[in-house]
């Protein structure tokens, strides 16, 4: 902006018929915003209640500057002194009309007081939190609930499965997350696999390496890496969808045409990943065992058919149902909180973000915790 | 800002400072704009009205600067805005205020936080001096002061605007460019948003491109009315020249019943006045 000349300013003088006048003179525009602010302090104590006001000097005023005036004389008194100046231009005497009001408004409603500080605000901060933490959980409980009695009442009746959605879903969460899945058990099982020969080495048991890695992967390892990938690949971008679609009122639309968003949204991708899971599982037991395998190969000099055979005779059938029993529990999880997240997306692109954030945090943490739980549960079993 | 905006007002015509030259805008084998020539001198409100899919919103934003006209030169406030040095630009976009459609406002930060975006970034104010001054601007466009800590997403659709409206008025622009204003707004909030803008262009000598549908708004604010038809600005004139302008689509709009009706109200009020 090409304000010219010299900043705003603002000063008392005598008139020479004794009353007071408000002389003010320059710029009173954005740039000069601090210092006319200065040039106001001396007037705004020793301003008096009988003034005149002078704006012959005023060279520019643009709203920042009307409405420090405003401020400094009081909207009221600006509107008295205003009407006291005939000559001035219609259109500065609009803008000093038009923000003077403005500024009654806010002096009409000061803002609210902030939130209370110390001992007391801490109390309340960590109650919110509980509070927030109990209806998450109610909330979870209560979303599962509500999809497994749709799954219920649409299980028998085959005509509402929505097979293309499924498929879909499938081949997104399942098909394409194969090679990612893959590769990381892979290195998990050769890690582990070195990990056991050194160890194993000392006491000269090199050759139980291959019990290792085989109990670790059937049971524990190949189900919690797909789990734990998959929590983080589709649990966001479940919520990310359904977020998305929340955001532009599309889940609305889909309610007021009559349609269930549980059914059309979520079965489809709880069912794809209940499904999908136990598959990724299986890719990931045979990929970690793969690289396990290599290792003991290349490293502690097992031969393969070897391998096979110690894998053969220690290993129990039931190692492998123990891993696989928990796939479909996790997928169900994972979708579930993925789907629910994404319905508690409100509108703003800050709130995907906090979303898809809670939903992956959760969807890890159930994942560990519920295996967690379920090999304590396997050992007391003796399974 | 100009220091005498009454002298600009009153003699438009003299340096345009939004100036639209011979510009084709293509989308793949569709053309939208074929040698499209637009000038809007200073202080004037333009109304800029047209069809859906006519491209009213792509010829505002090749104006603004977010989308490189195919062909064509965009000149505003005297600079060719494709061809400046990007501190040219910055200078310009300073100088110009844009209402987006939604309001487009930022949704991570309370509706003061949205003000004192471009004040802070742009001034040397501090942060109380832009959050005083963001206060002023939310009692400007007329936003009730109990949203100014509000997020977007807890405002409705008319307060929406009207936030985005005082930021886009942050700097005391030169041109504020506005795209459906009072769309979805109700009927008293729409007026009031129209009596605001001609406040705020009588005291501040704002030059107003405004893209509508509208009618009431024309006859209440626009000096000048731009038909966009047939990828072309058909008619840029007042409302008086571009009523009678013999074209089919520009017949029906002005002299269809929402036209008349409109034409009519606003006769009546001229008169009375």
């Amino acid at each position: 902006m090409d304000q010219t000349g010299a900043p705003g300013r603002v000063e008392l003088s005598a008139a020479p018929d004794g009353t007071a006048m408000v002389r003010v003179s320059g710029a009173w525009t954005l740039p000069h915003f601090a210092a006319i602010e200065r040039s106001m302090q001396p007037v705004k104590t020793a301003l008096p209640a009988q003034a005149r006001l002078d704006l012959d000097g005023l060279s520019a005023l643009d709203t920042a500057g009307a409405g420090l005036l405003s401020v400094l004389l009081g909207p009221e008194r600006l509107r008295a002194m205003l009407d006291a100046l005939p000559d001035l231009a219609p259109e500065r005497r609009a803008l000093l009309e038009t923000v003077g009001c403005a500024v009654h408004d806010i002096f009409a409603h000061p803002p609210p007081q902030p939130y209370a500080l110390g001992f007391i605000g801490l109390l309340a901060r960590i109650g919110s939190a509980v509070e927030a933490i109990w209806l998450q959980t109610r909330l979870l409980f209560g979303f599962v609930g509500l999809t497994l009695e749709t799954l219920a009442r649409n299980l028998l009746r085959p005509q509402r499965w929505r097979m293309a959605a499924l498929v879909t879903q499938i081949e997104q969460t399942t098909l394409d997350a194969l090679p990612i899945v893959s590769l990381l058990s892979f290195m998990v099982g050769a890690v582990i696999a070195f990990l056991g020969a050194t160890v194993l080495k000392d006491y000269g048991a090199s050759v139980f390496t291959v019990d290792l890695v085989s109990f670790a992967f059937l049971r524990e390892f190949g189900v919690l890496l797909a789990a734990i990938l998959l929590a983080g690949r589709t649990a966001s971008a479940f919520t990310a969808q359904l977020g998305a679609m929340q955001a532009h009122e599309e889940i609305d639309a889909i309610r007021t045409l009559g349609l269930d968003p549980i059914e059309v949204l979520v079965l489809p991708r709880v069912l794809a990943l209940m499904l999908g899971l136990p598959m990724l599982t299986f890719a990931a037991m045979l990929a970690g065992m793969l690289g396990g395998a290599l290792v003991c190969v290349l490293a502690i000099g097992i031969p393969p058919a070897m391998f096979l055979s110690l894998f053969h005779a220690d290993t129990p059938l039931r190692y492998f149902w123990v891993g696989m029993s928990k796939a479909p529990v996790l997928a169900f999880l994972i979708a579930i909180i993925g789907c629910l997240e994404g319905f508690k997306v409100t509108g703003s692109a800050e709130s995907v973000g906090e979303r898809t954030t809670s939903s992956v945090v959760q969807a890890i943490f159930v994942v560990i915790l519920v295996d967690a739980l379920a090999a304590l549960f396997f050992m007391e079993m003796g399974w | 800002m100009s220091a005498t905006p009454a002298a600009a007002v009153s003699a438009p015509g003299a340096t345009p400072v939004i100036a639209v030259a011979d510009l084709t805008t293509r989308f793949g084998t569709q053309t939208v704009h074929e040698h499209l020539d637009l000038d809007v001198p200073r202080g004037v409100i333009l109304g800029v009205v047209g069809g859906s899919g006519t491209g009213k919103s792509v010829l505002l934003r090749t104006i603004i600067g977010l989308r490189r006209p195919d062909v064509g030169r965009i000149q505003l406030l005297g600079e060719d805005v494709y061809a400046a040095s990007t501190a040219q630009r910055i200078a310009v976009e300073r100088r110009i205020g844009v209402l987006f459609q939604d309001g487009a406002l930022f949704s991570s930060m309370t509706v003061t936080e949205n003000i004192c975006v471009p004040l802070r970034e742009h001034t040397a104010l501090s942060a109380r001096d832009a959050r005083r001054l963001a206060t002023l601007k939310i009692a400007l466009a007329g936003l009730p002061q109990d949203a100014r800590d509000k997020y977007p997403s807890e405002l409705s659709g008319g307060m929406r605007k009207r936030a985005a409206l005082a930021r886009a008025l942050a700097l005391d622009p030169e041109i504020l460019f506005l795209d459906e204003p009072t769309s979805g707004l109700d009927p008293i909030t729409a007026a009031g948003f129209d009596r605001l803008l001609r406040t705020l262009r009588d005291a501040l000598g704002l030059t107003v491109y405004m893209n509508t549908h509208d009618l009431d708004s024309i006859h209440a604010v626009c000096d000048r009315v731009a038909v966009l038809a047939d990828r072309r600005v058909l008619v840029a004139a007042d409302l008086a020249t571009v009523e009678r302008y013999d074209h089919p689509w520009v017949q029906d709009y002005f002299r269809g019943p929402r036209g008349r009706t409109a034409g009519a109200v606003y006769a009546d009020a001229v008169q009375e006045a």
